[in-house]
C-alpha cells in the first residue's frame, strides 16, 4: 500500500511514523548514553561510548533533516475535532520547538568536537571521516559548547517528557486518536 | 620544533660526512649508558583524515654495548617509564597513562631487550629484540643510524614501527592508526 507511506490531511503515513519513533528512540538513547559515558571510571569504555554517542548523533542529525524535509513536503494531518482551541494553537509551536531541539542537540555536539583541542576525528560507525565544523579550536570554546550541549540535552529531555505526558493524556484521559495515529496510519474516518 | 629541525639537520650533515665510515669498530666498542640529556624517545600515531597524535617519553634509561670483535653480539636495552608520557594535552596524557592504554599504575615499565644486531651499512644497523609492554612480549625491529661519535659519546638515531594492538593498546582504532612510529635519538656515554 504505497499510499499509506505519505501523510494525508487526516492521518500520518508510515514514513512520518517510522521517522518519529526512530528519532524518539535515538534521542532518548543518546540522553542515557550521554549520562553514562560521562560517569564511567574506565577511560577506555568512556572513549568508545563517546565515539558511539557521536555516531548516533550524526545519524540523528541526518534523520532529523530528512524528517523536516518530509514534514515540509507533506500534508500535515489536522488534529481531532475534540482538541481545544488553546491546545490547537500551541501544538504546532511545541512541535516546532521539538524540531529545534532535535537539530540543536546534534549540531551543538558537532560544534563541541570541532572546537576541542583534543582534535579527535569523528568517524560515524567507523565508516567515514566526518569533517569538523569550521570553528576555531580553543579550550574556552570547548567549555562553551560542552555547557550548551548539556543544557540543551536537559531542556530537550524535559520537553520530550512533557510531549510523552501530553500523548498519554490524550490517549487515556481524553481518549482521542492523537497517540494511536502516530502508531499506525488510521483509517480516515477515525479523525477529523 | 626548531630544535627538532636542527636535530634532523645535524643528522643529515653527519651522514653526509664520510668520517663515520672510518670509525673503527675498536674505537666505538665498549659499554655506554644512555644519557637522558642528549636523548629523546618520540612517537606518533596517524589519525583518520590526516594528521596524528605525537608525543614523547620524558623518562627512560638504558644501555648500549658495542662488541669489539663481532658487532652482531652488540646489545641495546631500554626501559621506558610510560608514566612520563607527554603530548602537550593533559587530558590525552591522562588517557594514555590510564588502563585504556599503558596502564602505567600496574605496568610501570616498557622494556626493550635486543636479541640481535645486524649491520646494514657503514653507519647503520638493524636491531631486533623483544619489546614488553602491559605484560605482553613480541619481537620488534628498529633501524639504528650512527649520527655522532666522539670522545666517549655515541649517538644513534633509531626509528621503527610497532603495532600497538598486540600489546592490548588497540583503543581508538581505526580512528587512530594501529601503527606507532617511533623516532628516538639515543646518546650513550661510555661507562
Amino acid at each position: 500500500m504505497p499510499a499509506s507511506i505519505t501523510n494525508s490531511t487526516s492521518r500520518y503515513g508510515w514514513a512520518a511514523i517510522v521517522l518519529h519513533w526512530l528519532i524518539a528512540a535515538i534521542f532518548i538513547g543518546q540522553f542515557v548514553l550521554g549520562l553514562v559515558m560521562m560517569r564511567l571510571s574506565s577511560q577506555r569504555t568512556a572513549f568508545e561510548l563517546i565515539q558511539l554517542h557521536k555516531s548516533f548523533g550524526f545519524l540523528l542529525l541526518g534523520l532529523v533533516i530528512l524528517r523536516i524535509a518530509w514534514r515540509l513536503g507533506n500534508a500535515v494531518p489536522a488534529l481531532p475535532r475534540s482538541v481545544e482551541p488553546f491546545e490547537r494553537r500551541v501544538a504546532p509551536l511545541v512541535h516546532f520547538v521539538l524540531y529545534g531541539f532535535q537539530l540543536a542537540l546534534p549540531l551543538s555536539g558537532w560544534a563541541l568536537v570541532s572546537v576541542s583541542m583534543l582534535e579527535i576525528p569523528s568517524m560515524p560507525f567507523n565508516l567515514f571521516v566526518m569533517p569538523d565544523l569550521p570553528l576555531a579550536e580553543s579550550d574556552p570554546a570547548e567549555s562553551f559548547w560542552t555547557s550548551a550541549h548539556w543544557y540543551l540535552a536537559y531542556a530537550g529531555i524535559g520537553l520530550v517528557a512533557l510531549h510523552i505526558a501530553a500523548a498519554l493524556r490524550h490517549h487515556f484521559w481524553l481518549k482521542d486518536a492523537v497517540l494511536t495515529r502516530m502508531i499506525a496510519p488510521s483509517s480516515d474516518h477515525n479523525t477529523e | 620544533m626548531v630544535a627538532r629541525i636542527f636535530g634532523f639537520a645535524a643528522v643529515a650533515t653527519c651522514l653526509a660526512m664520510p668520517v663515520f665510515a672510518a670509525v673503527a669498530l675498536s674505537d666505538a666498542a665498549g659499554s655506554y649508558t644512555i644519557s637522558p640529556a642528549g636523548s629523546s624517545i618520540r612517537f606518533s600515531v596517524g589519525k583518520a583524515g590526516g594528521g596524528g597524535l605525537a608525543g614523547a617519553f620524558a623518562r627512560f634509561k638504558g644501555s648500549i654495548r658495542i662488541d669489539n670483535s663481532n658487532i652482531g653480539r652488540s646489545q641495546v636495552n631500554i626501559t621506558i617509564f610510560p608514566e612520563s608520557v607527554g603530548t602537550g594535552q593533559r587530558r590525552v596524557d591522562a588517557f594514555l597513562r590510564s588502563d585504556a592504554v599503558f596502564d602505567a599504575a600496574n605496568n610501570p615499565e616498557i622494556q626493550f631487550r635486543s636479541t640481535s644486531v645486524k649491520r646494514t651499512g657503514d653507519t647503520s644497523a638493524l636491531v631486533t629484540g623483544r619489546l614488553t609492554a602491559r605484560g605482553k612480549t613480541f619481537p620488534e625491529k628498529f633501524t639504528a643510524e650512527l649520527s655522532a661519535f666522539k670522545a666517549g659519546t655515541i649517538r644513534f638515531h633509531v626509528t621503527g614501527k610497532v603495532l600497538r594492538s598486540r600489546y592490548g593498546m588497540d583503543v581508538g582504532t581505526p580512528i587512530y592508526s594501529n601503527v606507532v612510529d617511533f623516532d628516538m635519538m639515543l646518546t650513550g656515554r661510555r661507562r
